[in-house]
């Protein structure tokens, strides 16, 4: 995973997505423009779909340590 | 001498101290009447610092003064005002001190409907109203992909349990973090209080959920109280309070963001649910192919268009070219006979004032060339050894010649 996808969040690609999909449904972009844009929302789109399926639940319980610190301790489901 | 009195004779019987009558009356009283339920107006009500509470129930004709200790005091959600009308239980008695009739009251109801919880309510509703607390443009949105989300609630109920499926089965990519606290009994507002307190001091916390499943108008209390309400506004992540039942309402589903009828129905409001999800993104993906598809189209088309107009263009711009070069050919061949005439004077003219110059005028005058078979003219003696032949140009024509030597 490159360092620009990790910085890019699920809600980046999808909103990014949108856009793509507007922009070359509305705008007059040259076929040059819109062959990048396509390249660009599959590549999005593929790690959209990667994030959805790498996706695991982490449990942790959050408690007030004595010296007033804060814990998280992990939790089981 | 002393003075002639009336006589006062002494009591035959022994007479009684204060003291022995207000305790006889207290034992009479207290023994008398089991505990009873009166119904009358709040006067004169006092709270001393001490938590006990005095004050008086009247009705149009008569009073009735009233103590509540402390322990019993505390458990009214509200102070009751002056004029409210109540029931109260509890025990008469007649007080050591003073030898006033008391109850000593044990439950203290307002008979307005929802008495004193409804009263309390009402108060912290007007306080948390009058410092914009419910205000609908208060409302913050929820983040529509949280990576942290909190729960304040019970780590024993089974609202943790519930939210834990529901996040599970609907979008497993965060993190859920339990602040376990009291959602019931004494203590159980300060214990949330402490519990939101604390998730503020996350580093990352995307969305809070307040909540804890059914119970009784009593159990629930603790949402109402008004300090709990100010410290869910005063959450720094976005709220969704889930308290009881969808009939239920409290003070703090009106302080949060976001009102969920159930633990789970909050748990699917703070996460998009990936199924949604994948079906969206299948959409963005068959809207994506669609639209590069028709735009390749639109292009293809336009190429095409194009290449007609083209075609057109190049058989037009042809058409012109010749007429163009029809056109120009006549005014050229018009320039060049022009021009042509103009050369073939200035030749004649030319050719007149070179005449005077012309080899054929000098040999007019009798002089000849000689030029050798190549035409190179000779013109030394040297050029003319014994035996050469040449030629000998005259002003009429030539002659061969030979030469004879030098001599």
């Amino acid at each position: 995973m490159s360092a620009e996808r990790t910085k890019r969040s699920l809600e980046d690609d999808l909103n990014r997505l949108d856009a793509i999909v507007r922009a070359l449904e509305t705008e007059d972009v040259d076929l040059d423009r819109a062959l990048a844009l396509f390249e660009e929302g599959v590549e999005r789109l593929r790690t959209a779909r990667e994030r959805l399926s790498e996706a695991g639940l982490r449990l942790q319980q959050l408690r007030e340590a004595a010296d007033g610190e804060l814990k998280l301790d992990a939790l089981d489901r | 001498m002393t003075l002639a009195l009336p006589f006062e004779e002494a009591p035959r019987e022994r007479p009684s101290t204060v003291s022995e009558v207000v305790a006889s009356a207290k034992l009479v009283v207290e023994h008398a009447l089991p505990a009873l339920w009166v119904e009358g107006e709040i006067s004169s009500f006092k709270a001393y610092p001490s938590g006990h509470w005095y004050f008086t129930l009247k009705d149009p004709a008569s009073q009735l003064r009233c103590v509540m200790f402390r322990a019993d005091a505390r458990r009214v959600p509200a102070t009751p005002s002056e004029g409210l009308k109540v029931y109260a239980r509890g025990e008469l008695t007649v007080g050591t001190k003073r030898g006033d009739l008391e109850l000593i009251v044990r439950q203290l109801l307002a008979t307005t409907e929802g008495g004193f919880y409804a009263i309390a309510l009402e108060r912290a509703r007007q306080a948390l109203e009058k410092d914009g607390l419910l205000a609908p443009e208060r409302k913050r949105p929820l983040p529509p992909f949280p990576a942290v989300v909190g729960v304040v609630t019970s780590p024993e109920g089974a609202v943790w349990h519930d939210i834990v499926a529901v996040i599970g089965r609907r979008w497993p990519a965060v993190e859920l973090v339990l602040i376990g606290a009291r959602v019931q009994g004494d203590g159980a507002p300060e214990d949330l209080m402490r519990a939101l307190a604390l998730a503020n001091r996350l580093p990352r916390l995307d969305v809070l959920i307040v909540g804890r499943g059914g119970g009784s108008r009593e159990d629930l209390w603790a949402f109402n109280d008004e300090r709990v309400a100010r410290a869910v506004a005063a959450s720094r992540a976005p709220t969704i309070a889930a308290v009881g039942h969808e009939t239920d309402v409290t003070l703090t589903d009106l302080v949060a963001d976001v009102r969920a009828a159930t633990p789970s129905a909050a748990a699917e409001k703070a996460v998009p649910d990936r199924v949604d999800l994948a079906r969206r993104l299948a959409a963005t993906g068959s809207g994506l192919a669609s639209a590069v598809a028709r735009r390749l189209e639109l292009a293809d088309e336009r190429v095409r268009h194009a290449a007609t107009r083209l075609g057109g263009s190049v058989d037009r711009r042809l058409a012109a070219t010749l007429e163009r070069l029809r056109r120009h050919g006549t005014r050229m061949s018009a320039a060049c006979d022009r021009r042509v005439a103009a050369r073939t004077a200035d030749v004649a003219r030319l050719g007149a004032s070179l005449d005077a110059l012309s080899p054929l005028k000098v040999l007019d005058r009798g002089y000849s060339v000689a030029r050798d078979a190549g035409g190179r003219v000779l013109r030394r003696v040297a050029d003319f050894p014994a035996g050469r032949e040449f030629r000998l140009r005259v002003t009429d024509g030539e002659v061969p010649a030979r030469s004879e030597g030098k001599t």
